[in-house]
């Protein structure tokens, strides 16, 4: 009780007074099991907590205690934050920003809407989502769509700050959350599919001015590239890596996007994301490797120099993306304790790296119906590419079939999550192919710049396109899998109660064993959920949160459904169809067990 | 003799009409899931520009219409409209907006292939999934 005050206490005086220098108070607040101080739970993103109060015993008698609607229908993607007695609430455009009152759940303390050119909109290539907002020094910071980073009062919600970080003229948008680490806020920018030139930006928190912006492709002091210091394999990268690897001009419209999630070791001072897909989706297009594209990068948080990379997908023929989360864990990988990134990319393969120096240690597979690539060179870093699924090697005009996984990958964003308890990871995954016909595209500004058309399925011969999954990290491989009708397209949320929360497209709130991935509880909310579980306490009561409406990607799947496999084309199958279990919506349900 | 004469011409221009309306009607050749070289290059321009907001087949997406209900009611000119100029409407309870497509090369030139593709998944002649060509 005394701790909790304690906590609040100082968490009051942050908002209050912006005392603090926001590096020690958010790095003590994100150990604070009691609160949700960021979008990702704590800098490690391990999307994990210690309350116990809900556990495997109990879970089942889990019912809401109150819900809240956003008034936007589309797709919902992040999650809430929870300050002291403050929940902030965001949506998808027009990026409201609601901040609620815990002790009186429903009274909105303040709210905030940007204005924001609704043309923007055309140019978001997979719904309209975002991620969520960030604190930091009294300050909630919001990342529009429009790309206007704005810093709101957290008390007040006024206007601090508002800085413009890209234009959608050409394309530039934003839908991740942004990062406060030390006194600055991270953020990334979107647009892989309209040629942007991704980059990372590090703006201070006291008024918005830049402290150091890295971009993904072109010079090395564009990129915050060190020839002789920054590593790839162990190696130094040598001069104009990027450049290289790229034919001509191409890397100016190179992709390379960070839209994902980012991390931050205090101890290292290092800060981590991946990056996105080289534009086009036409491999024939962009010969070379294309660096740094589908590139895990660590970087120094206060110079933003770049300390070590991994280069996952090298001249990328698939669309999958780099930028999913970095789960930072301290594991004992082949009897030595090492301080560990984990990272599960869209190209099916999870990583194991040790994020001091970016030694690669495990690259498995963590759905076996993964098929571009027999396997990682584990001293090379690269994948053996499978001929008979290369898009390139299809060539233009072909339609190269039956590659696993799709586009969209065995896992895009919906981040994953840790238990210490267990030192297993809780993976939400997809578990869908793909047949994927590149051709040639011409790029304008602002215009969409794919360059291929595909058509996406479950595996042949199944039916379930997810499984949420328990994942071994050091050794590589699979502990239990759950299969699940549609993707699993939510955030997880692991508890020292042994739990495992996750939700599905459907609608339903699930809680599983973590033992064994058995289903203790489930709840249909109002819509399919592409958002992100939290939890945190109040007024001595556990409260597990998580915002439904369907859309982002797996909106596509919406209508009518992925197609299924089918003998025949023109057939009439049985399209497995999402809008047969849910429709739109905009919701944050908030669950407690009953009071008796 | 005048009487057959107009007669006659109204037959011709019904018929003439009918070869004419005909052909609006059918911008496609669809066997089966075999389709002529226009329709399949409008499945893959549709593939490449409309599908990631239209969704596969044109079935639609959380956020954008099921393009083979829409095309029941629109016409080629309408639709041709809408593509160029795009579509706003953004209210307090949706905010739906599509792209102007009329600078876009990859769309522009390959108008009619996309409409006869969607034309011919909105009348029922062409199935969902990736279609064959036919052989010519």
């Amino acid at each position: 009780m005394l701790r909790r005050l304690a906590v609040a206490a100082v968490a009051a005086a942050s908002l209050w007074a912006g005392g603090a220098s926001a590096n020690e108070e958010l790095v003590r607040l994100q150990r604070d099991p009691n609160q949700w101080v960021m979008p990702t739970g704590d800098y490690a993103n391990r999307r994990y907590s210690e309350l116990n109060q809900i556990n495997r015993d109990n879970v089942r008698n889990l019912r809401p205690a109150w819900s809240f609607s956003t008034g936007v229908l589309r797709g919902h993607e992040g999650g809430p934050l929870v300050i002291g007695d403050v929940m902030y609430v965001h949506t998808p455009f027009p990026n409201r920003v609601f901040a609620l009152d815990l002790k009186e759940p429903g009274r909105i303390i303040w709210r905030y809407e940007p204005t924001q050119d609704p043309s923007v909109i055309a140019v978001m290539c997979c719904d309209t989502v975002n991620r969520g907002v960030a604190y930091g020094n009294g300050m909630i910071i919001l990342a529009q769509a429009d790309t206007t980073v704005v810093a709101l009062d957290a008390r007040t919600g006024e206007e601090r700050w508002k800085v413009r970080n890209g234009d959608p003229a050409k394309g530039e948008t934003m839908t991740a959350a942004p990062m406060v680490f030390g006194d600055r806020v991270l953020v990334g920018i979107s647009g892989g599919e309209f040629g942007v030139r991704g980059h990372v930006t590090a703006y201070n928190l006291r008024d918005g001015s830049l402290a150091w912006r890295a971009f993904s492709t072109g010079p090395d002091n564009e990129m915050l590239i060190d020839p002789q210091r920054t590593t790839h394999m162990g190696q130094p990268v040598g001069p104009n890596s990027s450049l290289q690897s790229w034919q001509g001009d191409q890397w100016r419209i190179g992709g390379g996007t960070t839209w994902g999630w980012y991390s931050y070791d205090p101890q290292l001072n290092l800060v981590y994301y991946g990056t996105g897909n080289p534009s086009t989706w036409n491999p024939v297009q962009r010969p070379g490797d294309n660096k740094w594209s589908m590139t895990i990068f660590a970087r120094d948080a206060n110079t933003g120099m770049a300390r070590w990379v991994y280069q996952m997908t090298p001249h990328d023929e698939w669309d999958f993306d780099g930028v999913n989360e970095m789960i930072l864990a301290d594991l004992n990988v082949r009897g030595q304790q090492t301080r560990a990134l984990v990272h599960f990319d869209r190209n099916g393969f999870a990583y194991t790296l040790n994020r001091e120096n970016g030694q690669l240690l495990v690259a498995e597979k963590y759905d076996p119906a993964v098929n571009w690539a027999t396997r990682v060179n584990m001293q090379t870093g690269r994948p053996e590419v499978v001929r008979e699924f290369s898009t390139r090697q299809g060539g233009e005009d072909r339609n190269t079939q039956n590659i696993c996984p799709a586009a969209l990958g065995t896992k895009d964003q919906q981040p994953a999550a840790f238990s210490p308890r267990t030192n297993l990871f809780y993976v939400p995954t997809n578990h869908v192919c793909m047949d994927y016909e590149p051709f040639r595209v011409s790029y304008t500004a602002g215009q969409p710049y794919v360059g291929a058309t595909l058509s996406m399925y479950p595996p042949r011969g199944e039916q379930n396109m997810g499984n949420f999954i328990a994942w071994d990290a050091a050794q590589g491989r699979i502990v239990w899998s759950r299969p699940e009708r549609f993707s699993v397209w939510s955030g997880a949320l692991a508890t020292a109660g042994d739990i495992v929360f996750y939700g599905t497209l459907e609608g339903y709130l699930k809680a599983v064993d973590i033992r064994d991935g058995r289903e203790l509880f489930s709840y249909r909310t109002p819509s399919g959920i592409i958002g992100n579980i939290n939890t945190y306490m109040h007024g001595g009561r556990q409260y597990v949160a998580v915002l439904s409406g369907i859309g982002g990607w797996a909106g596509i799947g919406m209508a009518a459904g992925l197609q299924g496999d089918q003998e025949g084309l023109g057939a009439v199958g049985a399209y497995r169809s999402l809008q047969n279990y849910t429709q739109l919506g905009g919701v944050l349900t908030v669950f407690a067990l009953p009071t008796n | 003799m005048r009487f057959a004469f107009a007669a006659i011409a109204a037959v011709v221009l019904a018929l003439g009409a009918a070869v004419v309306a005909a052909e609006e009607e059918k911008p496609y050749r669809v066997e089966g899931n075999r389709v002529d070289p226009g329709t399949y290059n409008g499945y893959r321009r549709y593939g490449n520009s409309c599908l990631a907001c239209h969704g596969p087949d044109g079935a639609g997406s959380s956020y954008a219409p099921n393009l083979t209900e829409s095309l029941k009611h629109l016409t080629r000119e309408q639709f041709n409209e809408v593509v160029i100029n795009g579509r706003q409407n953004v209210t307090a309870a949706q905010q739906n907006v599509m792209p102007a497509f009329g600078q876009v090369e990859d769309v522009v030139t390959h108008l009619d292939d996309i409409y006869a593709y969607l034309k011919a998944r909105s009348d029922g002649a062409l199935g969902r999934g990736r279609p064959q060509r036919l052989d010519n």
